[in-house]
């Protein structure tokens, strides 16, 4: 097996796979009717995406994996996602926050990846990339409608930048397998989008009159395997169907 | 980039005219573009499909109709998905745009007239019921990954419109 070209299918396809359930949980739950759908579909979109990682994946391992196992039988440690998008959905200015200091993450990083040497990974990105593109315009237009907005959705929008700011760092930092495939022409380099990516935030922070938070140190270790606690409390919820009825397929 | 090119059997067109998006159901899947190719080979018609959005759960269905439509007309089947040149509304056949139209749902404008519609409230969509193009966007998602919401403010009524994707 491609040891490295899989964990960097997973590293990227885990990002979607958490956000996408957590943009699910809001199905029912949405703060009106019309942004419960644009979640719901946001997460719609996201688990499409998955899929389409996961049945590549499953590919490179060789071994009889299927997308359903990666997906749903790996235990905490083995999920490579970033720590910002375990995060729960506090309010509705953290799930906003959330997904749009994702969406300009997601948007650049895809970008590059349609360059990428390996046809299938490429291929992918083209297409996510459309869907994506959609995803930011959505939440960069709700950050500034809510931080622009009252004075309480301010205060709100606010504090959910703040919060979450902390595990925005994380999104460029390099595994081994990031490396090891930028190396080759596979990967992406996420150190170098770093630079435009806070250039982007802070452009649209000061649209939404909104502070920049002044923060020197940063929450990582999603990427190694190291979660904060929201992330058990969601796999639970994540993979109970295939824990209790084994074998079902997505 | 993107290429409209698609290799399909003339034998074949009228089996899959018969197949239908389960969601959109007056929409053949050939007028909606997303048969990319369709061969006959040694009696076993080989079909290439593409999704309209990656989470699209109509494409499973669509599949199995195929897989059905095929075998009904006596053909052995394998389809395939796959996801390069990404599909764009603009492989949505002048047939399918009125289809849609007639159904309830604006069919696509160009990428331009959408981002005005869809983040400066331009008023260019043409309501399905009374053709009134004094519409407003409700939400950028609508019923399906692929619509917007959408009403009309002279008759009042809502409508679904097909978003751009290019």
């Amino acid at each position: 097996m491609k040891e490295n070209l899989y964990n960097y299918i997973l590293g990227i396809a885990d990002n979607s796979l958490i956000l996408g359930q957590r943009m699910g949980e809001l199905c029912g739950h949405g703060p009106s009717l019309e942004t419960d759908i644009a979640c719901t579909n946001i997460s719609l979109d996201l688990f499409g995406q998955v899929r389409s990682y996961f049945q590549y994946a499953a590919k490179v391992s060789g071994d009889g994996r299927t997308e359903d196992d990666i997906a749903m039988l790996r235990k905490e440690r083995d999920y490579k996602n970033v720590l910002l998008v375990e995060q729960p959905n506090t309010n509705f200015a953290y799930t906003i926050a959330r997904q749009f200091l994702f969406d300009a993450y997601h948007l650049a990083f895809l970008s590059e990846l349609q360059k990428s040497t390996d046809l299938t990974l490429s291929a992918i990105a083209n297409k996510c990339i459309k869907e994506v593109s959609y995803h930011e315009r959505f939440s960069s237009d709700w950050v500034k409608r809510l931080g622009d907005g009252t004075e309480e959705s301010c205060v709100k929008m606010q504090e959910a930048i703040d919060d979450l700011w902390t595990y925005t760092d994380e999104l460029f930092h390099q595994t081994e397998a990031d490396k090891a495939m930028v190396a080759e022409g596979v990967g992406v380099d996420v150190t170098k989008l770093k630079e435009d990516y806070y250039k982007r935030v802070h452009r649209l922070l000061e649209e939404a009159t909104l502070k920049v938070p002044q923060l020197k140190w940063f929450q990582k270790g999603g990427k190694e395997g190291i979660h904060t606690e929201h992330l058990g409390y969601l796999l639970s919820d994540l993979q109970y169907m295939q824990r209790a009825y084994p074998n079902m397929e997505w | 980039m993107t290429t409209t090119q698609q290799r399909i059997d003339h034998i074949l067109i009228p089996i899959l005219e018969q197949v239908s998006d389960p969601e959109i159901p007056v929409l053949s899947i050939m007028d909606m573009g997303v048969v990319r190719s369709a061969v006959v080979i040694d009696g076993v018609a080989k079909v290439e499909i593409t999704p309209t959005y990656s989470g699209c759960p109509a494409m499973d269905v669509i599949g199995d109709d195929i897989k059905k439509a095929l075998s009904d007309a006596g053909y052995q089947s394998e389809i395939d998905l796959i996801l390069y040149p990404a599909w764009t509304t603009d492989w949505i056949t002048p047939r399918g745009r009125e289809a849609l139209e007639n159904y309830g749902i604006a069919p696509p404008l160009e990428a331009e007239a959408d981002k005005d519609v869809l983040l400066h409230g331009k008023r260019i969509v043409k309501c399905t019921n009374c053709g009134s193009q004094n519409t407003r966007l409700v939400s950028q998602f609508g019923s399906t990954a692929c619509k917007a919401q959408f009403q009309c403010e002279d008759c009042q009524e809502p409508f679904d419109y097909f978003k751009c994707l290019k």
